[in-house]
């Protein structure tokens, strides 16, 4: 046990490829590495000489999983560059768009993904074998994202409806009462999902993170224009490069993240979660606090319950828009674009993700920085995966593989694509 | 749609990555040629969109980009309601729920439609970039031809589809 490799095998295709290297030498940890070939840096590159107006549809191809997040961040951006603002039904018809995404990406990581790892199933399919009600549930509770995705943004997967400004067209508010019923039956499903998860045995870590997610005075933040940290500080969204920097590291394609002063920091639903508590829908923060599970979260393998508590709020907001919802009269705001850098934020199901653009006398843009919440874990990831292993570092080789993959899991990385079934090495 | 539009052609892939991209293409090709009956979307091969994509139809074909480790070009067609996808057919996805999961999940919820059959072509290159390799290229013929010939079996038009897909020859 002294002397090992645990090595996890790069996988190739879309949606990122990473694979896991950490060595044990006389006892100790001398080299951890989650390794990530991961293509959005190919995407600031050719944004280059393209209008500010297809930013939204170019950059939503970066993922598959998280395209609004894309659309939402290079939005902002563009307004904020041309000192637009949206806000109204229009802003709540993006927030409803967000909700699609939420729901759709958390149940697929919940059960299909890192349910399986606390159930002790290998993957979803014997999970299904198992529990096919519980599955099947999944597949309609996800379905509902989609179908909210699909209304608003023309079609479930990359939505092409998103603009600069708004909307190409805004839906008829009987088009989204359609989805109220499953809404209501996705929220109680949400609600027993986190009480199941919140049963779940959560492996010991406890970490003191510096959590990072974006602010807004009265939301749970989807959308927001400030940039808030467990420590206390309170920036815009501008000034987040003054604050954050991005590094090459050797062993990988995604840059690495870190706040200057500091190091590896936290995003995603659990920055969310205890930076933002207090704004979660009333719903949420009750089944939350009645399961015990409220801030401060430190185990990142309790990330499975927040996201159920998020994706409670997901559907309960959707239902408060959908009922509060009337047709703006028109289904975008007009700008004129001019040139300047415009900066904008928003939170994937995965964190925050950050887009600049800086833009010429017509809007073309002249360059761009991409800053997906996956690359801001990466460090922080490796840290848990140190940490972990150090305090278990006699666990039989097959579960300390498997909790190791389960540790990354935990922050639902772009690459659980391919973490999910990935294969080991050991040497 | 299920009356009008029987057959459900799904193509599975990601036209940006060389030959992933291959079942776009081909599924194109048949949206082109406009078969009676025949109804074509196309899909990036997420398992559970799939799963949801299939509900309702009777039946489904799928065209998708394999890689198995093979000759490079070589067509494959599997009847999946009698045959499991061979496991190292999707060595290389990164979904990790795409189309054999979808497959063997619809199969364990009894959620499969009652035909469903693989379309494939052997194709290793998944680089950025469009377009398809010589070698998967040279072969897009013979797999529209395999897949021309189980939509003229399977269509209401076509008397030969009484006689069912699993009778089909081609099957590996």
């Amino acid at each position: 046990m002294k002397n090992r490799v645990i090595k996890v095998d790069t996988l190739a295709r879309v949606e990122g490829e990473g694979g896991i290297f950490i060595k044990i030498a006389d006892g100790k940890i001398t080299d951890t590495k989650v390794r990530i070939y991961e293509p959005p840096r190919f995407f600031e590159a050719f944004l280059r000489g393209r209008s500010y107006t297809e930013a939204p549809d170019i950059t939503a191809r970066i993922c598959g999983i998280c395209p609004v997040a894309y659309q939402m961040s290079s939005v902002h951006a563009m307004e904020d560059a041309f000192g637009a603002a949206v806000d109204g039904q229009l802003r709540n018809l993006r927030l409803l768009l967000y909700c699609g995404e939420w729901i759709e990406s958390h149940v697929l990581h919940v059960f299909l993904l890192h349910a399986p790892d606390f159930l002790g199933y290998e993957d979803a399919l014997l999970l299904a074998k198992d529990k096919p009600e519980v599955v099947k549930d999944a597949l309609r509770m996800k379905k509902i994202g989609n179908d909210i995705v699909a209304v608003l943004g023309g079609r479930e997967i990359h939505p092409i409806n998103v603009k600069v400004g708004g909307f190409y067209r805004v839906p008829a508010k009987r088009e989204l009462e359609t989805l109220v019923e499953d809404l209501k039956w996705g929220k109680e499903k949400a609600i027993a999902a986190a009480q199941l998860a919140a049963t779940f045995e959560f492996p010991a870590l406890e970490v003191d993170y510096e959590f990072v997610s974006l602010s807004h005075p009265s939301e749970y933040p989807m959308l927001g224009n400030r940039v808030v940290t467990s420590s206390g500080m309170d920036i815009a969204v501008r000034e987040y490069e003054f604050h954050f920097e991005e590094r090459h590291i050797g062993h990988s394609n995604a840059l690495h993240s870190v706040l200057k002063g500091h190091g590896a920091y936290h995003v995603g639903p659990l920055a969310r979660f205890n930076l933002n508590f207090d704004k979660l829908a009333p719903v949420a923060r009750q089944v939350a606090t009645d399961l015990r599970i409220v801030p401060p979260v430190h185990n990142p393998f309790k990330s499975i319950v927040v996201r159920c508590i998020e994706t409670v709020h997901a559907y309960e907001l959707a239902l408060r828009i959908i009922a509060e919802y009337e047709p703006p009269e028109e289904p975008a705001v007009s700008m004129t674009p001019f040139h300047g850098i415009g900066f904008g934020a928003s939170e994937a199901p995965r964190g925050l993700l950050y887009h600049r653009y800086r833009l010429d006398d017509v809007g073309h843009i002249m360059d761009a920085k991409i800053v997906p919440p996956t690359a801001q874990n990466l460090p922080t990831m490796e840290a848990d995966l140190r940490k972990f292993v150090t305090a278990n570092i006699d666990m039989d080789r097959e579960q300390l593989t498997w909790k190791v993959e389960q540790a990354v899991r935990n922050y639902d990385p772009c690459i659980s694509c391919a973490t999910h079934f990935v294969r080991i090495a050991w040497e | 749609m299920g009356v009008e539009s029987p057959i459900l052609l799904i193509g599975v892939g990601n036209e940006f990555r060389t030959d992933d991209g291959l079942g776009i293409l081909a599924a194109r090709e048949i949206r082109r040629r406009n078969y009676p009956g025949v109804r074509v979307i196309e899909a990036c091969g997420e398992g559970t969109a799939l799963l949801e994509s299939w509900k309702g139809s009777d039946i489904v074909l799928i065209v998708d980009a394999l890689c198995s480790g093979t000759t490079r070009g070589a067509v494959h067609r599997i009847d999946l309601i009698t045959r499991e996808i061979p496991r190292d057919f999707y060595r290389s996805s990164s979904h990790s729920v795409g189309v054999p999961e979808a497959v063997a999940m619809a199969r364990q919820l009894q959620l499969l439609p009652r035909v469903l059959v693989l379309y494939g072509i052997e194709a290793c290159q998944f680089e950025n970039g469009a377009g398809l390799t010589d070698e998967v290229l040279k072969s897009i013929p013979q797999l529209l031809g395999l897949i021309e010939t189980d939509i003229a079996r399977l269509s209401p038009h076509s008397l030969s589809s009484r006689e069912g897909l699993h009778d089909a020859a081609g099957g590996i």
